[in-house]
């Protein structure tokens, strides 16, 4: 994953813009030190950092499709949280109460989740029902035909091949073996070889056409930062049980989200609506439908996000879920997009999502109660966001 | 010896990485109306937001005196207090609120117990509407007046801070022919009060008219001050001050090659407005242009003219739309922009901030969003075409920028306009319409549009101007239609047409 879009400005290391550029970067790094040293160096076991992903997984899953929500115009999505209790309670009645068939059930659940998706984007997208109003009404709806479902009760599930979908580690035969674990290691070592792959053709294919680029120092040291963190991350993995499928499915999600928003045609229209929209739609654009993409969408990945929730916990009750959709959109924010509409990427939103993440288990593994870690999540937002918008006031207008 | 009512010395303001005025001198007498003008980017703005606080002291270089002693404004109300009041292009008017509430907006008429007095409140607005000759109720919503008694509101609302010095940026570039001339009639008779009018605006015949001395700033310095009476005060001169040469010829030159192929016709078009669905916002309305032609369409502001082009380009306007239309002489049903883009058929919004551009995305993004799809294979953009795209486009329409990936709210408004154009030249349009293309944008500017609608025709294609400036219609057209009130109410060969003309075609209309 790169965190920056490509360099238009000078070649030299600009080291002001280079800091205002990746000013969330930078605070997440300084976060992560600060609390290595605050937990004697907890923070980086290989078990927390394994969980770091694997606990927020939900926030990035539901957070790729706020921030769709969020390009068009700084609207929110507040009924996730809810269509992930009702997916979820649907998908743990079905198989512990009825016995369904497992990939039946994933199938239905995701359908009504999309369907969720569709009820709110239709109103929205079509209608113009104002998005806060649609999806305040969608939260109280969706709770209740959870709490309907669930019969208010708390139900688990234990049917393994079930939590396997979602939770196993992945072990390949050969590579890893009892306590010894390869398997992280290759995958790493072959993202490595793909990203400086990628940067070695488009600096190719730049000369070729002439185009002005970065040095080659400033593309390859940051793929080599990256690289080595990477690296890093999953010889930590190795030594704690290898690669979750969870992880997978969430770094799934994010290349694929990632990729629509910036190098399709229809991701571009999320950022022309929340833009201008009135422009957009004299570019004969269907701005009703970009509305109404983003909002299904979001409901088809609350869904996702409902049946990984239900597989991490084991259980679902009435309240599961409960604000998720606040922590995706502070991760949306955090990372840089605009509460206007019409910026922020998915980099920026993992930035965000793990700066939170980090926060959170560094508090928890220092022993401080979830009172204060709400108290600093909420400071965190709110002054990511000052700075945000002080140092675009900086470098005028 | 003259009554100097302001003086500005040896004003620098800079920004980061830009000068924007440098050394700028401008000396106003009491009871004058003096112009200021320059070219888009010239400072005119930025000299009147320094005058007036915004910029405050301390921010710039130089000495501001006002009736003789050195003035130091920190805000916007310390100028307002001394009776220094600017009113900006864009209208600072709340909509849903009445003309009494604006008018004392941030400066309410209290009582002795500290809260809203609403009868002195719209009894001292009345006065002051008066004063201005605005008849209308106090109580009336801003949304349910024209832009014309919009802009008078603005004027009151200085009266009632009690103005010496009144500052206008653009006054007319959002009013018609009718509402411009009253609204300077206006300033002519308070002159004769002894108030001091400075007046920004691109409409050189208007300076002509009202000023008695024009300012012309040029990249940031004072050029030269022309005075009525004294010097030759023409619209050529001033032209030549601006550009800092003289331009012979404001309407470049074309062969007339008018084909017999018809590129677009309409036929008994009528569009009915979008909320109010039994009002006619166009009725009954038949027009063709031919291949290689130009026509305009003049008319009084609402007059249905952008409401017929948006209603034609895929009906983007109005409800229970009916009438024919043909491209090329084949019978199409337009019921979306893309299919009309697909269609050959572009339409360059009027109001290119709020309509046309995507001011905080780049050159590029806004150069292909039209036709995405162009530099797309599979629903994926290729960013190498889109890049190449964007470069030719920039190039062939002379946008002034660094770079391509340069944020389009950055640019002036020529080089804007200039963008958006080539945003909907690159959908090769067979059939352009521009409306009012050349808004607030400078001499040299309008040149260049002018230039790249010469080139459209001469490669076969139709152009359809909508312009309030009928200079423009007649220097550029070869025919022209002439609308009011949502009607055709005539048709003009361009040689034989005078702005006389056109003007008792919309008048006949109204009696």
């Amino acid at each position: 994953m790169s965190t920056k879009k490509e360099n238009q400005g000078t070649p030299k290391l600009n080291m002001g813009a280079f800091l205002t550029k990746n000013s969330m970067v930078i605070a997440l790094v300084i976060v992560f030190i600060l609390f290595y040293f605050l937990t004697d160096g907890r923070l980086l076991y290989a078990q927390n950092m394994s969980n770091l992903l694997l606990q927020n997984g939900y926030v990035l899953v539901i957070a790729c499709g706020m921030l769709l929500c969020i390009l068009t115009g700084g609207n929110i999505d507040l009924s996730v949280g809810s269509v992930i209790c009702m997916v979820g309670g649907m998908a743990a009645v079905l198989i512990t109460n009825h016995g369904f068939n497992i990939y039946l059930t994933i199938l239905l659940c995701l359908i009504v989740g999309l369907a969720a998706g569709v009820w709110q984007g239709y109103w929205i997208g079509y209608v113009r029902i104002p998005p806060f109003i649609t999806t305040l009404g969608g939260m109280f709806i969706f709770r209740g035909f959870g709490r309907l479902i669930l019969d208010s009760k708390t139900v688990s599930v234990q049917d393994t091949s079930f939590l396997n979908i979602f939770t196993a580690y992945i072990k390949i035969p050969g590579l890893d073996t009892g306590d010894r674990i390869l398997s992280p290691l290759i995958v790493g070592i072959l993202a490595v070889a793909i990203i400086f792959y990628n940067t070695f053709s488009s600096r190719a294919k730049k000369a070729k056409k002439g185009y002005r680029q970065n040095s080659a120092i400033a593309d390859y040291g940051r793929d080599a930062v990256i690289s080595i963190v990477l690296l890093f991350y999953c010889y930590l993995l190795c030594q704690y049980k290898g690669i979750s499928v969870m992880l997978v499915w969430v770094v799934a999600i994010c290349l694929i989200y990632h990729f629509i928003t910036s190098k399709t045609a229809f991701g571009r229209y999320f950022y022309a609506v929340g833009g201008n929209e009135k422009a957009t739609k004299l570019s004969g654009i269907n701005t009703n439908k970009v509305y109404f993409i983003a909002y299904a969408n979001m409901g088809l990945l609350a869904g996702l996000c409902g049946l990984l929730c239900l597989a991490r916990v084991g259980s679902v009750n009435g309240s599961t879920g409960t604000s998720f959709e606040m922590d995706a959109i502070g991760a949306c924010f955090i990372g840089g997009a605009s509460a206007y509409g019409g910026s922020g990427t998915i980099p920026g939103v993992i930035i965000g999502a793990l700066l939170l993440g980090v926060i959170n288990m560094g508090m928890s593994i220092m022993g401080i109660g979830d009172s204060w870690q709400y108290v600093v999540k909420g400071g965190v937002l709110l002054v990511a966001v000052i700075f945000d918008v002080i140092s675009h006031r900086k470098s005028g207008k | 010896m003259a009554d100097i009512i302001l003086e500005m010395k040896s004003i620098t303001k800079e920004f980061p990485g830009v000068k924007a005025l440098d050394n700028v001198n401008l000396v106003v007498e009491r009871g004058e109306i003096h112009a200021l003008i320059g070219e888009n980017g010239a400072g005119k703005s930025t000299l009147m937001n320094v005058l007036s606080g915004t910029y405050p002291a301390g921010s710039y270089e130089g000495e501001i005196y006002y009736n003789g002693e050195l003035c130091q404004f920190k805000t916007l109300k310390d100028s307002e207090e001394k009776g220094i009041v600017i009113i900006h292009q864009e209208l600072a008017l709340i909509p849903l609120l009445t003309i009494g509430e604006n008018m004392f907006l941030g400066n309410e008429k209290r009582n002795k117990f500290g809260y809203i007095d609403w009868d002195m409140t719209y009894n001292e607005a009345e006065k002051h509407m008066k004063q201005v000759g605005l008849n209308e109720s106090a109580r009336s919503l801003i949304k349910d007046i024209g832009t014309g008694k919009q802009q008078l509101v603005e004027i009151a609302k200085a009266f009632s801070k009690n103005v010496k010095l009144l500052i206008l940026d653009e006054p007319t570039s959002s009013l018609n022919d009718e509402d411009a001339k009253m609204l300077l009639d206006l300033l002519i008779e308070f002159k004769k009060n002894g108030l001091t009018s400075i007046i920004i605006t691109h409409k050189l015949n208007e300076i002509i008219y009202c000023a008695d001395k024009a300012t012309i700033i040029r990249d940031g310095s004072t050029i030269e001050t022309l005075v009525k009476g004294v010097d030759e005060f023409s619209e050529d001169r001033i032209i030549k001050g601006m550009v800092g040469r003289p331009m012979d010829d404001r309407y470049p030159a074309r062969e007339h090659k008018v084909q017999k192929e018809v590129g677009l016709e309409v036929k008994n078009w009528t569009v009915y407005h979008p909320l109010y669905h039994e009002k006619i916002v166009d009725h009954n309305i038949s027009f063709k242009v031919h291949k290689g032609e130009v026509i305009g369409f003049s008319g009084l502001q609402g007059a249905g003219r952008t409401e017929l082009a948006m209603s034609i380009f895929g009906k983007s306007y109005g409800t229970n739309i009916s009438g024919e239309l043909y491209l090329n002489g084949k019978k199409v049903d337009l019921k979306t922009p893309e299919q009309a883009i697909h269609h050959g058929l572009a339409y360059v919004t009027e109001d290119r901030k709020v309509n046309g551009l995507i001011l905080n995305e780049t050159i590029r993004f806004n150069t292909t969003l039209a036709r995405l799809d162009k530099v797309c294979s599979k629903g994926i953009i290729d960013a190498t075409a889109e890049k190449n795209v964007a470069e030719e486009m920039t190039a062939a329409m002379g946008t002034k920028t660094p770079t391509i990936e340069q944020k389009i709210g950055n640019l002036s408004g020529g080089n804007q306009q200039k963008a958006l154009l080539g945003k909907w030249m690159f959908t090769e349009p067979d059939v352009l319409i521009l409306d009012e293309p050349t808004r607030g944008i400078d001499v040299g500017a309008k040149y260049d549009i002018y230039c790249l609608i010469n080139q459209m025709v001469e490669n076969g294609k139709s152009v359809i101007m909508i312009s309030s400036e009928m200079p423009e219609l007649i220097g550029m057209c070869d025919r022209i239609y002439v609308m009011n009130e949502g009607e055709l109410r005539g048709e003009l060969d361009a040689k034989e047409a005078t702005q006389e003309k056109i003007m008792s075609y919309i008048i006949s209309a109204t009696n």
